[in-house]
């Protein structure tokens, strides 16, 4: 055993996630000052934003609408009577001196979020969904900081899982699940460089069949799936070693410094925190009235997760292939999209065969989106179909993918155009293969004296002088004939 | 009579009919300032485009174009009221130096009904106060008694209208700031059902209580100003979404079959005895015209002044987190560090608001949460269930608005001494009611008394008959010596 | 009447983040502890599940459509800035405290 696995044989890891996913808004979630990422600093701002005296927040409704997408994909109950509250604490990108936040009536509660791990499906329990109030952002130069507060007042659900969670696979699973379900809602872009999607790790460890949780650690900066891989597994190594060393972990914030593969305890407060919560009275409760609930149950699509359970199931898709599919909804639209297009009892795996490959392959090369894919599902439906048919060979299909694909031209008219339809007819390939006979008497007479090798050369031959559109199947049977073995 | 003391309602009658111009109203609204704002002290600023605004009336009228209800009529406005391009301090010093970018929506609705902002009024700090002693900018008298204060935290604007400074003026109200100056000045204040007026541009003192009245010399005005400054605004997610009737049709002089509650609470305790007989010569004029008094009982009453002074305190200091010398305002710029910008920007605070803050901060801390804030909100519901019980009985709730008629500068020695200047006023703003003072005649030392009606939620109008009826009778004829 | 203890009112003076001089700090021992003193009186009123107020007049959230306003320029939105550098705000350098 590997000095890991001896550690993780006696400790178990818990690890619960607190995700900031930014809601994808045109305004802000309690003004009307536009969200935009990149723009000139303090270029989006408003009275609100800025925490002048006599402002108001109203809300946006599109934000409730995200919100509550999110709670209802996730199985949450949602609150018939949410509220907001004020969370307060002193910090330059904090212009009101409070965020509003939800804190013990939050939109969203008791929900799951699942994962697609290891092949199969993990539920992870969700503790909340909140709706809150992006900061703005402090850049620290030297001996001052500078303050941008176009970020302050961006709409954001904070996603808590309950600390259920004991790899630090599974946790970065958790956020790619995450991400992948709140972009097949389009909740949120949750591009993690863009700062869309934020993720805090609450880390602890246990004796193993012990029930207490231990003391726990909040690890920050942990903002790529491969960081908060990386900064989970260094963090449960670091606590185990230090209790192995009879040592007691201190409740602190670590900041991740990937650059250095290492954490460190965040500089300690001045004050301790106290948000002294309060409902915010400018606030009365949001109620989600029934048509919103409506038109979101109604227009809740198949998610990600049930459609990797159907393709497996119904497909007989490899798992692999099933969750590469539904990484990205374009993707598995279009790959339903092409198997109705083409039903049959095979054809999704080899419909995903095609995409995972060779679709795949080109877009990548061209730079290409499956949004922006130049060959629709219609048309790789009819280069299926022409190879299932026998019409050509999975061979020139290839081809005829590429031309297809570059030129936008349909692939049958590439295999009339280009004349390269398989020979399936015996008389036709019978006529070759004397040919080839004929013209080949020293290869034959080795072949009937025993050397079975030279039977591939009389394939290469007739395809030779079919330009390789001989059916190889017929072709195949009909020189064991004709050669006798 | 001169132009002087014309109501707003009068200035704006004789404007529209081309008997007086807006800019010899707005001319004799300053020139009085001029002369007699040094003794009272009511303004913080002027509105330098006042006489141009005036004049833009005077020629809109000539063109025939359609004139506002309050058009060429001088308003001042209390200086927690944001105006655009005009500094707004909230009589602190925090906000020096700030120039709004924009103005509050009943900034902007007299402005579209053609009213003339002349400037801004002294009040307490952030409102916070009983006097406007608490002004960290200057000191405002009492026009009946320059010895005496106006009474707050609306001071300012009480002791302008009563001046005869401008013909109207808007205050807020967070436990009785506009309804105790009013009656300490002798002057009509009143305090919208919560939610009936938009806070957009109120600078926020207590969020859940807070809201904009007029101060004025009729009762006439102050149903104008509330049907101008009054309805929904999207841009107050608590303001109420109900019509807004023409509030001057309610004064019909009818108060037949009016139900008066006399709740025995606010009778019982210490009152001054010109006050107890001026509220005696009120009742029997309300019989006289055929209303009936109704004995009530309003028993959490005793609870408001504890409950009040952690709710507000609490909410204030949540308010006042913004001011802290980053973005806007006063800041301590020779701060070393990020604690010391905070700390010394917000020394800046005077001592009342800092007392707030801290009570706030006390009230709020976790832990303290559910024996503070929570427990007086719980107590807020009990004082609303008192006055939703009595509105079986009772279409009007009468009490004095204050124990006392103004007292003198310094009079009130600590915090808790002060904070009982608002007793009887606090319970109107906890239960989110509408409440009028008016004034009911002058105690023997010739200071103004003010009879308090409360109503029910959204029933402005049932007030304004009433205190309209008692102004006829028992009104104020006589004019403040120090200004007269 | 009770002060409230000097460490006491140090913290929540700090909490606010308002620097009070020692003679503001001694005041507010006797003043604050005279206030919370006169609040105790509230812990004797019943509550049990009397429902707390949040808004006088109940009502439920108005949304507003997610349609973007133009913002404040820039040099709006610094005009009052006590310490700015180009379009930013500037304040002494962060350290450690604030945000969580």
């Amino acid at each position: 055993m590997t000095e890991r696995a001896e550690l993780l044989a006696t400790w178990e890891p818990v690890i619960g996630l607190e995700v900031h996913v930014q809601l994808a808004t045109k305004s802000k979630a309690f003004s009307p000052s536009a969200v935009q990422f990149g723009a000139p600093p303090n270029s989006l701002t408003d009275p609100l934003v800025l925490g002048m005296p006599g402002t108001l927040p109203a809300f946006n409704r599109a934000a409730l609408a995200l919100a509550l997408k999110l709670g209802v994909a996730t199985g949450s109950k949602i609150r018939a009577r949410a509220r907001f509250a004020r969370k307060h604490y002193f910090y330059p990108d904090l212009p009101k001196g409070y965020q509003i936040s939800q804190y013990d009536e939050p939109l969203c509660e008791d929900g799951f979020l699942d994962l697609i791990h290891e092949g199969a499906v993990r539920r992870v329990k969700l503790q909340r969904i909140h709706l809150e109030e992006d900061a703005g952002k402090n850049m620290h130069v030297g001996s001052v900081s500078h303050v941008d507060l176009n970020r302050a007042g961006v709409p954001l659900v904070e996603v808590v899982s309950m600390p259920e969670m004991h790899t630090a696979d599974e946790a970065a699973e958790f956020m790619r699940s995450l991400h992948r379900l709140v972009r097949w809602l389009e909740i949120s872009e949750a591009d993690m460089e863009k700062g869309q999607m934020r993720c805090d790790a609450n880390v602890s460890v246990r004796r193993r069949g012990e029930d207490r949780l231990g003391t726990r650690t909040e690890l920050k900066n942990i903002n790529s799936f491969r960081f908060v891989h990386n900064a989970i597994e260094h963090e449960i190594v670091r606590q185990i070693r230090q209790l192995e060393r009879g040592e007691r972990i201190v409740q602190e914030t670590r900041l991740w410094d990937a650059d250095a593969g290492t954490s460190q305890p965040m500089r300690s407060k001045e004050t301790a925190d106290d948000y002294r919560y309060f409902p915010d009275p400018d606030l009365p409760p949001v109620v989600v009235d029934g048509a919103m609930m409506g038109s979101t149950l109604h227009g809740m699509p198949e998610l990600p997760v049930a459609r990797f359970e159907r393709y497996v199931r119904a497909h007989g898709l490899a798992p692999d292939d099933a969750r590469t599919l539904v990484n990205e909804r374009a993707l598995a639209e279009f790959f339903d999209a092409t198997v109705k297009a083409h039903p049959g009892e095979k054809s999704g795996r080899v419909i995903a065969n095609w995409m995972l490959t060779e679709l795949l392959g080109a877009l990548k090369a061209g730079s290409l989106s499956i949004e922006t894919s130049p060959m629709p599902p219609a048309r790789l439906s009819d280069l299926v179909q022409l190879v299932e048919d026998g019409t050509i060979s999975g061979k020139i299909g290839k081809e005829i993918f590429e031309e297809s694909f570059r030129t936008g031209e349909a692939p049958k008219a590439i295999v009339v155009r280009r004349g390269v339809q398989q020979i399936s007819d015996e008389g036709a390939l019978i006529e070759i293969i004397e040919r080839v006979i004929a013209a080949n008497p020293h290869q034959v007479q080795g072949f009937q004296a025993g050397k079975d090798a030279l039977f591939g050369f009389f394939v290469g031959q007739v395809m030779k002088e079919t330009q390789g559109r001989a059916n190889p199947v017929i072709t195949s049977d009909l020189l064991h004939k004709r050669l006798g073995r | 009579m001169t132009v002087d003391w014309l109501s707003a309602a009068q200035t704006a009658a004789q404007i529209a009919s081309g008997e007086l111009t807006a800019s010899a109203a707005v001319d004799a609204a300053l020139d009085r300032v001029a002369s007699f704002d040094e003794k009272i002290g009511a303004f913080l600023a002027m509105d330098p485009t006042a006489r141009e605004v005036a004049n833009d009336i005077d020629r809109r009228r000539k063109a025939g174009e359609p004139l506002g209800p309050l058009a060429g009529v001088p308003i001042a406005l209390k200086d927690n009221l944001v105006t655009r391009g005009v500094a707004t301090t909230a009589a602190s010093k925090m906000l020096a130096g700030w120039i709004p970018p924009y103005d509050a929506t009943v900034v902007e609705k007299l402005r579209a009904a053609g009213a003339v902002i002349i400037g801004k009024l002294n009040c307490d700090e952030f409102a916070m106060g009983s006097s406007t002693e608490n002004s960290a900018i200057k000191r405002t008298a009492n026009p009946w008694d320059t010895s005496r204060v106006p009474g707050g935290s609306s001071g300012g604007s009480a002791a302008a209208v009563a001046a005869g400074l401008c013909a109207g003026a808007l205050g807020t109200d967070t436990g009785g700031s506009i309804r105790q100056p009013a009656a300490f000045c002798g002057v009509v204040g009143l305090k919208p059902t919560y939610g009936r007026v938009s806070r957009w541009g109120v600078i926020a003192f207590a969020s859940s209580l807070d809201q904009v009245g007029p101060l004025s010399r009729t009762v006439e005005d102050a149903a104008l100003a509330l049907e101008v400054i009054a309805g929904v605004d999207p841009k107050d997610e608590t303001s109420i979404d109900a019509p807004v009737p023409r509030y001057r049709d309610a004064l019909t002089g009818d108060v037949k079959d009016l139900r008066v509650g006399i709740p025995h609470e606010y009778f019982d305790g210490a009152i001054d005895a010109d006050i107890r007989g001026a509220l005696e010569r009120v009742k029997a004029l309300l019989v006289e015209r055929g209303a009936q008094l109704v004995d009530i009982t309003l028993p959490h009453t005793r609870h408001a002044l504890p409950a009040y002074y952690i709710v507000a305190p609490a909410e204030a200091s949540s308010n006042l987190a913004r001011y802290d010398g980053i973005r806007f305002g006063a800041a301590a710029t020779d701060a070393k560090t990020l604690q010391e910008r905070y700390m010394k920007s917000r020394a800046g605070f005077g001592p009342e608001v800092k007392r707030r803050i801290m009570l706030g901060t006390y009230a709020l801390r976790s832990g303290y949460y559910d024996a503070y804030y929570k427990k007086a909100q719980q107590v807020r519901t009990l004082i609303k269930r008192d006055f939703d019980q009595a509105w079986h009985h009772v279409d009007v709730v009468l009490t004095p608005t204050t124990p006392t008629a103004a007292f003198a500068f310094g009079a009130k020695a600590s915090p808790l001494e002060m904070y009982q200047a608002d007793v009887f006023t606090l319970a109107c703003n906890l239960a989110g009611l509408p409440g009028i003072s008016v004034p009911c005649g002058l105690t023997g030392e010739a200071l103004p008394i003010g009879a308090q009606l409360i109503g029910k939620p959204l029933d402005e109008a049932t007030l304004l008959r009433a205190a309209h009826v008692i102004e006829s009778v028992l009104g104020i004829t006589k004019r403040p010596k120090a200004v007269a | 009447m009770p002060a409230l203890p000097r460490k006491e009112v140090e913290e929540i003076a700090l909490l606010a983040r308002l620097h009070l001089e020692a003679a503001e700090l001694a005041q507010m021992e006797i003043e604050l502890g005279a206030i919370i003193e006169y609040f105790a009186a509230l812990a004797q009123v019943p509550t049990e599940g009397i429902p707390p107020m949040t808004h006088a007049v109940p009502m439920d959230l108005r949304l507003r459509a997610d349609e973007p306003a133009p913002s404040l320029p820039a040099s709006d939105a610094l005009a009052g800035a006590p310490g700015r550098d180009g379009d930013l705000f500037v304040v002494p350098a962060i350290i450690g405290g604030g945000e969580p």
